[in-house]
This record gives structure tokens, C-alpha cells and sequence, in this order.
């Protein structure tokens, strides 16, 4: 995967949230969605909120929709098990939620320590009654994302959308093992 | 055992005294959404009855996308607990309309009054906690407007703080141990949430 091609899918994801009307953006911050974040903490449209662990983008996004705003919540595939009790809310309220997650712990991962999470993320997602949507080529990236914000904010449902290590590309941080 | 002497319920019903469509109010599961409830149950009102550590992030939210309307959050010391960095997230914010004020009975009062982390260290071996101040951990995450009401005589500045006063605002406020009945809003949180939204926006 060549840098130009990574660009694209990151900045199509940003007009894709505009075209939506997302007025909040929730993240812990992260490698993958580095280049999304800086275009929402750049954006006079979007209000985006560091949170000190993912949990809080749940509650924040069903204050949010209680106010009449729509949000997304970016968060890596580690942080999805931080959520799960407070997932539940989704669900109990039945308001519309869109999450993108970066994944770890698959393709060519090379800390084993991602690995239980990134392999628990669609499970405990499908386990609490998210929709999972699932992109591993750039070419598809908007379309999915377009898909899974109407199946929220059109069809009032939890969704997120797994964009795959595979897409992203192999993280080694060209860092040597200890002698 | 605690010292307090401010009792939760008269206190919650002055705080609400009043209230209008200016004021949204989200309070936590248990004690909290009883006490909002008996001080009148209206639409503006989102009583949670699970979803512990959410009503800080949960009024956050909605400060956000209601700037013009006051947000008042009030909750318990052993939900705030298990939220704490939600406390740096609003500071992040600084949101002027949110206010956010914790009754803190030092104990977890749903589950059989148990000690909480604010409890003194030094009661009994089964109600010792850690003297957590709730109001010293929210000015150390960056909430400029902090203070701890113990008197009655604080009870008028109290309310101000909470219902006019530039946030974010937050108050601890610590309440004596009681056994209160349940006085239950509608438990449905589509129910809930479509009410609010009817009430505030005018569709669910």
C-alpha cells in the first residue's frame, strides 16, 4: 500500500461524516485515525473530544443524540473492551451509534499483547447487538462508512465499522528487540 | 460514620425548585434518580437506572449540543467514582452551560450501604474506605470552579451554583446516610430518551 492511497481513505472518511451531520467526535487518540482526527480537530463543524478512556464516548454520544446531535466515536480495537457494559446503553435507549475502529491484533501484528483484544472486537461487539461492517481495501472505505452511518442515523441502529489491519498496513515502529 | 447532616431529599427539591424547559437534568442510577424523581418527574428529566459512570459523559454530551440550555447533572459519590477521568474530559470543554453536583452519603446505597473510596479510612474493618475528596480530584483534573457543601447556611449558594452560575460548576455535597423509599419515574429508556427528545426538540 502506497502513502497516497492511505491518505484518501482517511479524508473520505471525514466527508463522509460531514455529508452526515456529525457535529461530535469522540476519540482516544490513535495511530490509525491520527490523519481523521487532525481533520476533525481542524473542522469548524465538528466538536471533538479527547476522552480519557472509551467508555465515556458512549455516554457522550447518548447525551449527544438527547440534544439532538449526531456523533461518532473513534476508537482502536483495544479500546472496544472498555466499552462493553456501557455499549449496553445503545441498546436500553435505542438511539443511533456509529463507531469506527482501527484494528490490531490481526494482519502481521507484531505485539502479541493486541492480539486477545483484536481478536475478541467482533465478538464482544456482535455480542452486545452492534452491526458490525467490516473494510480491508481503500477502495471500499466509503462506501461502508456511508453504509453504517444510514444504517444509524436512517435505521436508528449501533454500528460500527471495523476498518481492518489489512487496510491499514503492518505497524512495526522499526524498533529492535532488547539484548 | 459520616457527620453530615444535609438530608438528599429536601436538598435535590430545592435545587430543582422551579425548573423550566431552560433546564435538562440527568442523574445517576439509584438514590440519585429516586431523589430527582419524588422533587416531580417531568420529560426534561433523564433518570438513568444502569449505565454507572455515564451520567458526567451523558451531560457532557448534551451541554454540547444544547449550549443555550442549562445541564445539570447529579449523581452519586460511587458513580462519579467509577468515572473519574470524565471529571479531565469536561475540563477539556470547559462547557459554560454544565453543572455537576455530587451527593456523597459515603457509601454504595443501593447494594446494602457499604463503604465507598470517600468514606474515612479509619471506621470499622467493614466501612473503612479512602477519604477520596471528590471535590479536590475535580479541581485536579482541571475544573476551575470546584467547592464542598456541609451546612445548611450553603444551601442557597448551592443552588445557584447549580442552576444559574457559569460553568462547569461542581459541587460535593455531603448528605447523611438514609433509608428513603423508591420514588420510581418510568423505568422504558427509549421511553426516556423519546420524551426528552419530544420535550427539547419538539420530535422523538
Amino acid at each position: 500500500m502506497n502513502a497516497e492511497t492511505s491518505a484518501d481513505w482517511r479524508d473520505e472518511i471525514f466527508e463522509v461524516l460531514q455529508t452526515h451531520d456529525i457535529k461530535q467526535v469522540y476519540h482516544v487518540p490513535d495511530a490509525g485515525h491520527s490523519r481523521l482526527i487532525d481533520h476533525c480537530q481542524r473542522s469548524n463543524s465538528i466538536r471533538t473530544v479527547p476522552l480519557t478512556t472509551e467508555e465515556e464516548g458512549i455516554a457522550l454520544a447518548a447525551g449527544a443524540w438527547l440534544g439532538g446531535q449526531r456523533s461518532a466515536l473513534l476508537m482502536q480495537s483495544s479500546g472496544v473492551g472498555n466499552t462493553i457494559n456501557m455499549m449496553g446503553l445503545t441498546k436500553t435507549l435505542r438511539f443511533p451509534f456509529l463507531t469506527l475502529i482501527t484494528m490490531r491484533g490481526e494482519w502481521g501484528e507484531f505485539n502479541s499483547w493486541q492480539f486477545p483484544m483484536g481478536q475478541g472486537t467482533p465478538k464482544v461487539l456482535e455480542a452486545m447487538g452492534v452491526l458490525v461492517y467490516s473494510v480491508d481495501k481503500a477502495s471500499d472505505v466509503k462506501a461502508t462508512v456511508d453504509a453504517a452511518a444510514r444504517a444509524a442515523f436512517n435505521g436508528g441502529q449501533s454500528v460500527a465499522v471495523l476498518l481492518r489491519q489489512k487496510l491499514i498496513g503492518i505497524k512495526d515502529f522499526g524498533k529492535k528487540t532488547a539484548k | 460514620m459520616s457527620k453530615a447532616t444535609l438530608q438528599r431529599r429536601p436538598l435535590v427539591k430545592k435545587i430543582l425548585e422551579g425548573a423550566d424547559d431552560n433546564l435538562l437534568v440527568i442523574a445517576g442510577l439509584g438514590s440519585s434518580n429516586w431523589d430527582i424523581t419524588e422533587a416531580g418527574d417531568r420529560p426534561l428529566n433523564m433518570p438513568l437506572w444502569g449505565a454507572m459512570g455515564a451520567p458526567v459523559s451523558m451531560g457532557l454530551g448534551l451541554a454540547l449540543a444544547q449550549p443555550a440550555k442549562r445541564v445539570l447533572v447529579i449523581t452519586g459519590d460511587a458513580d462519579l467514582m467509577m468515572s473519574l477521568g470524565s471529571l479531565a474530559t469536561v475540563a477539556t470543554q470547559q462547557p459554560e452551560n454544565l453543572a455537576i453536583v455530587v451527593l456523597d452519603n459515603e457509601r454504595f446505597g443501593e447494594t446494602g450501604n457499604q463503604a465507598s473510596h470517600t468514606s474515612p479510612r479509619n471506621n470499622g474493618p467493614t466501612d473503612s474506605g479512602a477519604g477520596a475528596d471528590l471535590a479536590m480530584i475535580a479541581k485536579g483534573c482541571g475544573i476551575a470552579d470546584v467547592g464542598t457543601v456541609r451546612d445548611a447556611s450553603e444551601v442557597a449558594d448551592l443552588v445557584k451554583a447549580a442552576r444559574t452560575k457559569k460553568g462547569p460548576v461542581f459541587r460535593l455535597v455531603k448528605v447523611m446516610v438514609e433509608k428513603l423509599e423508591f420514588v420510581m419515574p418510568p423505568q422504558d429508556g427509549a421511553h426516556l430518551k423519546d420524551r426528552f427528545r419530544q420535550a427539547l426538540l419538539g420530535h422523538p
